[in-house]
Parts: structure tokens; sequence; C-alpha cells
């Protein structure tokens, strides 16, 4: 995958949105000097080769009567394996990283009810016997990619 | 009070949800995106433009965009810095962190004493870890005296990754 500098313009465009309009793809190409059909070929071929991972409206879980929340554990490096089959056999673990850190496992909590969210800590300890470090976020200062490329 | 916190509950209808669940996919690329999402609906293109104003206006929808890939784009190390700074000035000092181009995302978090005693968590994104732990350096001179402790935790796996999904 290369990606010349109309990808990187396209790129970098539209990460910082889209407008809702009739024919928004021709007003952006109007803007990047492009024509329509060829900004919707490319960004066809950037999701496609997954230089993109999505296109369109980013949706706020909370906003929608759902939560989010972030867990850390600390797990044993022999016991590794278990736990992450314990944590992810969870419908509502959206996302699971193992990180370089005494707190080696991190993941996200994402469900629609947040009652859920207890619930589900507390099974996750008695599984696999390590605590649940809960930290749901208390405040926002920015979210967002602006990575030019 | 109560009818205040219906009206916050209520505030998505149904044709709100299945406008949410035909999109979050991603929009259709076409030329008219926003009346393909009407026709499959069976409503008006003016009615999906306008729902999706107001989402947007309400936050609900944060914006429409591409989310690129991290990895694709180069930016291969990414690192979670976080922070233990004073909590009188996390807000103030989390908005100053979150304003650099290199961070995509700044949050406040709840300290767990004595294991963890950061409150400010914010994603760093480099091209190498070297260039990574610069950019951190970067932010503790942000910070200055404000920095009681801070460190980074750089990704070795990913477990899983599927998204929070809504369900019909």
């Amino acid at each position: 995958m290369q990606l010349d500098a109309i990808d990187k313009q396209i790129i970098n465009t539209l990460q910082e949105g889209f407008p809702i309009t009739e024919q928004p793809f021709s007003e952006v190409a109007g803007q990047l000097g492009l024509d329509e059909s060829e900004l919707i070929a490319r960004l066809e071929r950037l999701l496609a080769d997954k230089t993109l991972t999505r296109f369109g409206p980013m949706y706020q879980a909370e906003r929608l009567g759902g939560a989010f929340t972030l867990v850390g554990m600390s797990v044993r490096e022999d016991d590794f394996d278990r736990v992450v089959e314990i944590v992810n056999s969870f419908p509502e673990v959206a996302h699971n990283y193992e990180r370089e850190h005494h707190f080696n496992m991190w993941f996200v909590i994402a469900t629609e009810n947040p009652k859920h969210i207890d619930a589900i800590l507390t099974e996750i300890e008695l599984d696999s016997g390590y605590s649940c470090y809960n930290m749901p976020k208390q405040d926002e200062y920015f979210v967002g990619l602006k990575l030019a490329v | 009070m109560q009818a205040l916190k219906e009206d916050k509950v209520s505030m998505l209808d149904e044709t709100d949800r299945r406008i949410i669940l035909a999109t979050q996919d991603g929009l259709p690329l076409e030329r008219r995106p926003y009346e393909a999402v009407a026709r499959k609906l069976d409503i008006s293109a003016e009615e999906v433009m306008q729902r999706l104003r107001r989402m947007s206006d309400d936050g609900i929808i944060r914006r429409i965009a591409a989310v690129p890939n991290h990895y694709r784009l180069g930016y291969t190390a990414n690192g979670m810095s976080v922070w233990n700074v004073p909590d009188e000035h996390v807000e103030a000092l989390g908005k100053q962190v979150g304003a650099l181009d290199f961070v995509s995302h700044c949050y406040r978090r709840p300290r767990h004493l004595p294991a963890w005693p950061y409150n400010l968590f914010a994603m760093v994104h480099a091209g190498s870890r070297e260039e990574a732990l610069e950019k951190v350096d970067e932010i503790a001179r942000l910070l200055g005296e404000n920095d009681r402790g801070h460190d980074v935790l750089f990704s070795r796996r990913i477990l899983k990754k599927t998204g929070m999904r809504l369900t019909p």
C-alpha cells in the first residue's frame, strides 16, 4: 500500500469531518480539486486496504444511554492466557490490549446498560482470581485523531 | 426534574435508532449517501439529514469522519501515557495536553491508591518508541512541577477488538 499525495490529502481532510448535505462527496471533492467519482473510488480503496478503519458517523456510546469503562489488571505472565480467555468471553468487552507494564491487561467494557459493568467486573474477579481496577472516564479533554500523513 | 430526566432518555426515538443501526458500520459510498440511508429506512433524505444534524448538535455523534488505521499510517508506537497531576489543576492541564497534535485521547480517570496513582491519561502516537518517549518528555515539560510522576504503557498485542455495537 503506497499512499500518494491525493490519498494523504483525503485522509487529512476527512479526519476532520464530513458535511451533512445532499451531495457531500461533491462538496469535499470540490475543496480538494478532485472529481466526485475519483474521491469516492479512492475512499473505497482506502477502506478496502484498511488504511481507514471506518468512514461515517462516530457515535458516542455514553450518549446512547450506554456506558464505557476502562479496566486495568495485573496478571501473572504464566496465567495470562487463562485470564484473556475469561475476559474476552464477555461480549461487552469491546477492546482488550496487552501492555508492557506491571498492569499488563487493559480492556474496555461497552454496554447499553451501565448497571452491567459492576456485575461483569465481579464475575471476572471471581473467575480469574485477580482484581479489576475500574477506571471510568471522569472527564474528557480531547478525543480525535489529528494524525497528519 | 423528573420530566427533564425523561426528556433526556427519550432524546432518541425509534427512527434515530434505525438511523444509528443503518450507519454504525459506515456511510454508503454513493453520491447521495444520506438519500441511500433514507431509501433503506423508507423515510426522506431530508429527515435523515435533519436527525443526523440534531444528533451532532447534541453530541450523540462526535463527528462524521474517516478513522485512519494508525499502524498503516506508520504510527506504529502507541503509548498510553499516564500522569499524576494535582486534582485541582487536572482540567486545565488536561485541555493543554489534549491540544497537542500527537495526543488522540485525553481523559481524567480515578486513581486507585497505592497501586495506581495516575489520574490523567493521554494516548501518544508516534513512528517509533524513541519518538513516542520524546513526545512524553514534551508533555512532562508542559506539565512542569504539576507532573508528580508518570509512566508510559506501550501495547504489546491486541487481545480483542470488536468495538461498541448497538444491537437491533
